[in-house]
């Protein structure tokens, strides 16, 4: 088939990566179409862009603050009416924002808002990581505490903005950072939990998604739950925003118990937070996922699951206590258990209890003591789809579902595939049915095949409701553990 | 940059302590020495003859007929276009104009003395509307009119502002923001209060009652008559804002029809330029943007000291005419034009924005970063040479003239 | 250093200014959370060198 293949840029032309996405996934289906992506054109996307083969001269030539719609379709003629209406699409909200004589004045610039609202306290910046440092700056330099949602932001500076916050006595969460609940409101991708008296500072989003949900479901609640961002423990950066939260919760007479939720940090950093938390007179829980043995100040205890650290910050109160993981009257199965996971921590949650039961791992993100996947891979596997390399050009499974179901597919299909293993997250950010999604594609598929065990991170007053989304997901025949860990447990016990 | 932020506290601190009074009008020879027969003065950057518009060949047409330079029109267009006639901005001459903006010998200039600093600026008088040679009118008509402003109408007008010791225009600003002008599309107000404070000394100086008449109508027919002392006003505001090493204030905005231009504080006198854009409004019946001539005019030097379409909000009754909208909207321009200046004029504030200050000292830096170039209320001449103003509208600084800027500053610090 | 932190943030009212997703803006207003928006474009129309180029030169 010959096809055709054409690019419109639209320099300095701004939209929202969930909104770009949305108006992708519309072009893509219209008649004639091939592949069709509309994508900001940093290098990788452009990259990305080309390897769908639909990139030519003038995307190639576009900046990383261009919009660039690529389209390859049958004919020149489907091509083109792809073409317009996507210029049609973009052009409707645009002509909105652009007049200064908008319906509601919108400030271009953060300096602006603050004019408006001169008690503004936080900014949370979520553009293209080419442009989110100097938007930290500005924020930052206007008094603001700053929540970096947007990643891709380069380790210099990082470095620079959290010295320059912690100069300034500003709170600089990210980048990288998914996750926040400050006084009790969730930031980005976070859960509606009750307050109380336990902080949380985390360097994984959905790490503090799950530990401050089951910390909720055993009775507690959450005085604070702060976002350092995915590099913060790295050698380079040093935690400094790890250090200026325990800092801010150690001195905040709302917290009682301080959990820290991290994959294990460099011995350098590890050492100087150890010292931090020693200086504490407050009792801390340590969660480095997958991390085997630590020292630990004597006010400190380690967890080497999400579990375990909620359980211990509730003083031990049991999480899902009435739940069997070893199976009960469940029929054993032989073959691999296949974990399709869209948080991150969950993955490596799911990775450390069948470490710690002896059984071979693999992972696309392994933690120490489990092998990196590759194709001859016959043992167990556990996949981040949120991972990098499944989430290039392509929303992340928290927010799009059907993004995990190709794999779905695949392990349903796979007559070796004994059980398969499923997170479903909720709260704000977060897709707003997953349950509804998942029950969709596994209607009437669940007689024969693989067990599906799956846990669901979340609370009732969050959007999405926990315990409807356990209901749909109980209808099709999903077994639902109380944690992921449990969850694991029990999709181990099914093959044990 | 330390150094920018300095410069610019003391570029706005002069914008704000300016004080420009209405003291004269005199003939241009006087006001300024420099200019000669064969010399031509006109709004916006350098342009030679080949890439004007049309109506500015027909003003330079008929402003060499009306000086004597040539017998008639086709000899003029010769004269021009082989070279004869020389072409310089008013810019460069401590001068403004609306529209084509021919500054020549023969002309009586206003003068506006800006106190605080001992400088002064010049603009013709305001012809009044239709056809008139600022916008490329040349005829008969236009001709005996400019000789009776030259040789009735300039002198009284001098003689009265003479008598008065000046007016006070800052003042007489904040009051007509009060009243709903903006001083560049709106200038009602202005006019009439500038009518009142001349009126009784003109009419001490005249002994025929049916002349002084003429001269009082002259004023009181022109709901535009404000609008070139406004011009001067901005201009002796803004040239003691020249020249202050690292400031990125924007000391001029002009358009000859074919290029916009800014001038910037910390780059002296150096030109950024770029295509003029086209102005989108509402126009009389019987025109369309098909009759629009492209923008054009020394009047942005209104923008440039905070008014116009900076000032919008105060006046509602202009948003509506240019079709930016709901009164509302004009209130949203002003907000916008706030992200790219530096500061508020506390003297000229605006009832329905809660008495905030116009929004004063464009920064070129500030312009690029938000892509919000400075919105300009304009008048829309037609593209053909005399037949006036067809509409009005708001038109757009180029985004590129304030790049050029940038990078042109960025130059003269050392900044890579 | 935590003062900082405590004054003017944990424990006083929340006020964001949000510069990017609209879906967070959202997320915030429905919990009644006071959120401004930026409406927010790339500096320098997204060219680079310029984009640079300002961000030395300051704001």
């Amino acid at each position: 088939m010959s096809t055709t293949i054409l690019n419109e840029v639209r320099p300095g032309f701004y939209l929202d990566s969930v909104a770009l996405m949305r108006l992708s996934r519309e072009i893509a289906e219209l008649p004639g179409v091939v592949e069709a992506a509309l994508m900001m054109a940093t290098p990788a996307n452009k990259q990305i862009m080309a390897d769908a083969g639909i990139l030519v001269a003038s995307g190639k030539a576009a900046e990383p603050g261009d919009l660039v719609l690529g389209i390859c379709a049958e004919s020149p003629g489907a091509a083109s009416a792809a073409r317009d209406r996507a210029v049609a699409l973009l052009e409707a909200p645009r002509r909105r924002g652009e007049s200064p004589g908008a319906a509601a004045w919108r400030p271009r610039t953060i300096r602006a808002a603050v004019g408006s609202a001169p008690e503004s306290n936080l900014a949370l910046i979520s553009v293209p990581g080419d442009f989110a440092a100097a938007e930290a700056r500005k924020a930052l330099r206007l008094g603001l505490h700053v929540m970096i949602f947007s990643d891709n932001v380069a380790v210099a500076d990082e470095v620079a903005l959290k010295t320059e916050a912690r100069e300034a006595g500003r709170l600089l969460m990210g980048p990288d950072c998914g996750t926040a609940i400050i006084n009790g409101v969730p930031l980005a991708f976070a859960n509606k939990v009750p307050r109380g008296n336990i902080g949380l500072i985390g360097a994984s989003g959905t790490g503090l998604q799950e530990i401050s949900c089951l910390i909720a479901r055993g009775g507690g609640g959450i005085s604070q739950a702060i976002g350092v961002g995915g590099r913060d423990l790295s050698e380079a950066v040093g935690g400094i925003t790890t250090l200026m939260a325990i800092e801010a919760l150690d001195a905040d007479s709302e917290t009682a118990h301080i959990v820290l939720v991290s994959k294990p940090p460099s011995a350098k950093v590890a050492a100087r937070v150890m010292e931090r938390i020693g200086a504490s007179d407050k009792a801390f829980t340590v969660c480095f996922i997958g991390a085997e043995e630590f020292n630990l100040p004597e006010n400190a205890l380690l967890a080497t699951t999400l579990k375990a650290a909620a359980e211990n910050a509730l003083d031990g109160t049991e999480i899902g206590a009435g739940f069997d993981a070893s199976g009960g009257s469940l029929a054993r199965r032989e073959g691999r258990v296949v974990g399709l996971f869209a948080g991150g921590t969950l993955s490596a949650e799911a990775q450390v209890v069948f470490r710690e039961a002896g059984e071979l791992t693999a992972s696309n993100a392994p933690i120490p003591g489990v092998a990196s996947l590759d194709a001859a891979n016959a043992g167990h596997a556990m996949i981040d789809l949120g991972a990098d390399e499944y989430t290039r050009g392509r929303p992340h499974p928290m927010i799009d579902p059907s993004v995990r179901d190709t794999a779905l597919d695949d392990a349903l299909a796979d007559g070796n595939v004994a059980v398969v293993l499923l997170d479903l997250v909720l709260g704000f950010g977060a897709h707003g049915d997953p349950a509804g999604h998942l029950a969709r594609r596994l209607e009437g598929r669940l007689a024969a095949g693989p067990v599906i065990i799956a846990s669901v991170t979340g609370t009732e007053d969050d959007p999405q409701r926990r315990a409807r989304q356990i209901a749909t997901l109980e209808r099709v025949g999903v077994l639902v553990a109380p944690s992921n860990a449990q969850a694991a447990e029990l999709a181990l016990a099914v093959v044990g | 940059m330390e150094k920018i932020e300095r410069a610019n506290q003391e570029a706005v601190r002069r914008m704000l302590a300016a004080d420009p009074i209405l003291v004269d009008v005199i003939p241009a020879a006087e006001a300024i020495p420099a200019l000669r027969e064969n010399m031509i003065l006109h709004a916006g950057p350098p342009i030679e003859w080949d890439r004007m518009c049309g109506p500015m060949r027909g003003a330079i047409a008929g402003i060499a007929v009306f000086e004597g330079w040539a017998s008639n029109l086709d000899e003029a267009e010769k004269m021009a276009a082989s070279g004869e006639l020389e072409f310089h901005p008013n810019h460069h001459f401590d001068a403004v104009g609306p529209m084509t903006g021919l500054t020549t010998i023969g002309q009586p200039v206003m003068v506006v003395e800006n106190r605080a600093f001992g400088n002064h600026a010049y603009c013709t008088l305001n012809e009044g509307l239709g056809k008139v040679m600022r916008f490329g009118g040349n005829d008969a008509e236009v001709l005996t009119r400019l000789a009776w402003l030259r040789d009735v109408f300039g002198p009284a007008v001098g003689a009265a502002l003479r008598d008065l010791g000046g007016i006070p225009l800052k003042s007489l600003v904040a009051r007509g923001l009060t009243m709903g002008d903006e001083m560049h599309q709106r200038n009602v107000a202005c006019s009439g209060l500038l009518l009142r404070e001349l009126a009784p000394a003109m009419a001490r100086n005249f002994n025929d009652g049916e002349a002084l008449a003429e001269t009082l109508a002259f004023i009181g027919g022109n709901d535009q008559f404000f609008l070139n002392i406004a011009m001067a006003l901005g201009k002796a505001i803004t040239d003691p804002v020249r020249g202050i090493e690292g400031s990125s204030v924007v000391t001029a905005m002009s358009r000859n029809g074919t290029d916009f231009g800014i001038r910037v504080s910390g780059t002296g006198d150096t030109w950024f330029t770029a295509p003029v854009e086209m102005p989108e409004g509402l126009y009389f019946p019987g025109f369309t943007e098909a009759d629009a001539n492209p923008d054009i005019g020394d009047s942005t030097i209104i923008e440039t000291i905070g008014l116009g379409g900076f000032a919008m909000a105060a006046a509602p009754a202009v948003a509506g005419f240019i079709g930016a909208g709901a009164a509302s909207e004009a209130a949203n321009t002003t907000r916008a034009m706030g992200e790219i200046t530096l500061s508020k004029n506390p003297e000229w504030t605006i009832p329905a924005l809660e008495y905030a200050g116009v929004p004063t000292g464009i920064d070129i830096r500030r312009v690029l970063e938000t892509g919000l170039a400075p919105a300009i209320n304009t008048g829309i001449a037609h593209r053909e040479p005399g037949i006036g103003q067809v509409g009005a509208g708001v038109v757009k600084a180029p985004m590129a003239c304030f790049a050029q800027a940038v990078r042109g500053l960025a130059e003269t610090l050392g900044v890579a | 250093m935590s003062d900082g932190i405590r004054d003017t943030l944990l424990g006083q009212p929340l006020k964001v200014i949000n510069v990017g997703l609209e879906g967070f803006a959202q997320d915030l207003e429905r919990q009644g959370v006071a959120v401004v928006r930026v409406d927010w474009q790339p500096p320098a129309g997204g060219d680079p060198t310029l984009a640079d180029l300002l961000s030395k030169l300051g704001t």
